[in-house]
């Protein structure tokens, strides 16, 4: 893409026609492109750069977000990898999200793959399926906090399973569950909408004729659609691990890092450097946590330049 | 409604040409059935908290959220609308909403546009790179010296927030803004530059409109992201007063945890404009979305 642009650019410098213009530009920029592209740079500046280098200056000393501080070397972050409350949000972090990425992505390629096919009522079904992007994770998750707290326990007990029949959300060791059904069901329709404009790409005459040498629907998927969409997954992959990592509206709402601490977020773990005095500390968490998150972009990126596939 | 969901602009033909090949006409009732029990999935809740809202305190505690309100009332509606002093909220979020969708449009366009007509320079060149480095750069990591930093300069309110989020959109909708700005054709361009117009015309006048659908499709998700968000006004803004309408559902949990229906109906009002812009721009939402993984 970006390599088609030069060529394009430089070719409104070029056209002899339009002497003057391209003889204006090529000594000096119109000052007004400088002002176009300042309010970015600037609001860009002040409210992430600052802050992130402000951040990476706090993480060596010992400041309390207030008054006087010492700097004291890499202590911060020798004493996050001894806490076992920060290694177990990032134990949660991860998991979690590997869990939900495959989930979303197994479910949104069969809600596309069906909402491409022949059926009836496509229009108003993939209606419904997007909804759930537009609304408010927070609210989302309170709805299903009542319902997972009232009426699933309800039907556990009715039903007679034994661990439904106690709200799943105080349960230590299946809060985590419910926590990656409620982001699934709010990030499904992104996942889906993506892989139907990747299965839009595939032209229906790579069928036919596939079909003509006599190849089951199954061979069709496996040695088709699959790889066909395999550049779709990775950029569900990569999006949706963007997003998991950094979830915080959904386990507010739901359990709010509880019970005890089994479903806190590295994003809430970091919030909490306000009180008691963590503030530093948590920054040298979130300096961490942002390695660790370009490390795995960087891997996922790596990987879909062998796919290739995003690049057409 | 319907017929514009058809359209993802990218790629239409997709409905129209696979009917005809192979002379396959048949509707493929399986997957359509499937596919209408798994909108279950997604109707059931909102169908609970619509009938949630519905339902009298009485009926509300009785444990069965499937239910159907008997006898239907208003009530809790106006008890919600008190509670959370709804008016105010609503105004605030209004003003955040606003405030990022103007701003991540016109913000990004200008420096899109900037960027594409001198990418043989240097300086515009690396800030293209500089602005989607932001990708890289998630709202907890920065958070912290964020809250500090709105709070000394007097932006710890509805309008720092509205700023924020400007800021974190800037990358992918610059991303998008410049990936349509190059398929712009030049000539037109040219040709008001050579009957005299400058830069501001030229932007104003003929790459703003043009650049039309897609600064819907980023105008949309602007709303969508800010009216919904509940991690950045309830870290940046101080004042309980000003907060936005989700953070104002907490109240529900803490203060008046066991009116549930005057809860459900709050919520119901916290959803429902989404859903009826969404259900109105739908088209631009899915070709954008499209658009935007596919560049």
């Amino acid at each position: 893409m970006s390599s088609m642009t030069r060529p394009s650019t430089r070719a409104v410098v070029a056209p002899p026609a339009a002497a003057e213009a391209p003889r204006a530009r090529k000594s000096r920029v119109d000052p007004l492109y400088y002002f176009f592209l300042f309010p970015s740079l600037a609001i860009f500046t002040l409210a992430v750069t600052l802050p992130a280098v402000l951040g990476f200056v706090y993480s060596f000393t010992n400041s309390v977000g207030f008054g006087d501080f010492e700097f004291i070397g890499i202590r911060n972050f020798i004493a996050v990898f001894q806490d076992d409350g920060i290694l177990g949000s990032y134990g949660f972090t991860l998991a979690f999200s590997l869990v939900t990425v495959i989930l979303v992505n197994i479910v949104a390629f069969f809600l596309a793959l069906g909402l491409t096919s022949r059926i009836r009522f496509r229009a108003a079904l993939r209606t419904v399926f997007v909804i759930p992007m537009v609304i408010s994770g927070i609210v989302i998750a309170f709805v299903f906090q009542y319902l997972f707290s009232n009426s699933l326990p309800l039907a556990g007990q009715s039903l007679g399973i034994e661990p439904l029949a106690t709200s799943i959300l105080a349960n230590p060791d299946l809060a985590w569950l419910a926590i990656v059904l409620v982001t699934a069901w709010q990030s499904i329709p992104s996942a889906m909408l993506i892989y139907i404009a990747g299965l839009l790409t595939v032209s229906p005459e790579v069928y036919e004729a596939s079909s003509i040498d006599g190849a089951t629907p199954w061979h069709n998927l496996r040695h088709i659609t699959l790889p066909l969409v395999a550049g779709y997954a990775v950029i569900n992959t990569v999006l949706g691990f963007k997003n998991y990592l950094n979830t915080y509206d959904i386990i507010v709402g739901l359990t709010d890092g509880g019970p005890g601490v089994s479903t806190r977020s590295v994003a809430m773990a970091i919030f909490r450097g306000f009180e008691g005095g963590d503030y530093a500390y948590q920054m040298a968490n979130a300096v961490i946590f942002f390695l660790i998150s370009v490390a795995i972009a960087l891997i996922q990126l790596r990987f879909t330049r062998g796919k290739g596939g995003i690049a057409a | 409604m319907s017929t514009a969901t058809r359209t993802i602009p990218a790629k239409p033909s997709a409905t129209g040409k696979r009917r005809p090949l192979g002379g396959q006409e048949r509707t493929n009732w399986p997957a359509t059935a499937v596919l209408i029990v798994c909108t279950l999935g997604v109707l059931v809740p909102l169908y609970v908290t619509v009938s949630m809202a519905f339902k009298t305190t009485g009926q509300a505690v009785d444990g069965n959220a499937f239910s159907l309100p008997s006898p239907l009332t208003f009530d809790s509606f106006v008890q919600a609308w008190t509670l959370t002093n709804f008016s105010r909220g609503f105004a605030i979020s209004v003003f955040v909403s606003v405030i990022a969708v103007v701003g991540e449009i016109v913000v990004s366009a200008l420096a899109a546009y900037a960027i594409v007509r001198n990418w043989d320079r240097k300086l515009f060149r690396w800030s293209f790179f500089y602005l989607l480095a932001a990708m890289f750069i998630p709202f907890p990591v920065v958070a912290l010296p964020q809250i500090q930093l709105t709070g000394l300069v007097g932006l710890d309110n509805p309008l720092g927030v509205a700023i924020l989020h400007i800021v974190f959109a800037l990358a992918f909708n610059t991303m998008l803004f410049t990936a349509f700005l190059r398929s712009i054709p030049l000539e037109l361009e040219e040709s008001m530059r050579m009957d005299g117009a400058g830069t501001w015309q030229v932007f104003w006048r003929l790459i703003f409109p043009l650049l039309g659908p897609m600064s819907a499709t980023v105008g949309i998700f602007a709303f969508i992201a800010s009216w919904n968000d509940f991690m950045m006004p309830s870290l940046i803004i101080s004042d309980p007063e000003m907060q936005t309408i989700p953070v104002l559902q907490k109240i529900f949990q803490t203060q008046f945890s066991n009116s549930y229906n005057v809860a459900f109906a709050s919520y119901l009002m916290a959803m429902a404009p989404a859903i009826v812009v969404y259900l109105f721009t739908q088209r631009w939402v899915m070709s954008g979305l499209t658009q935007g993984a596919v560049k």
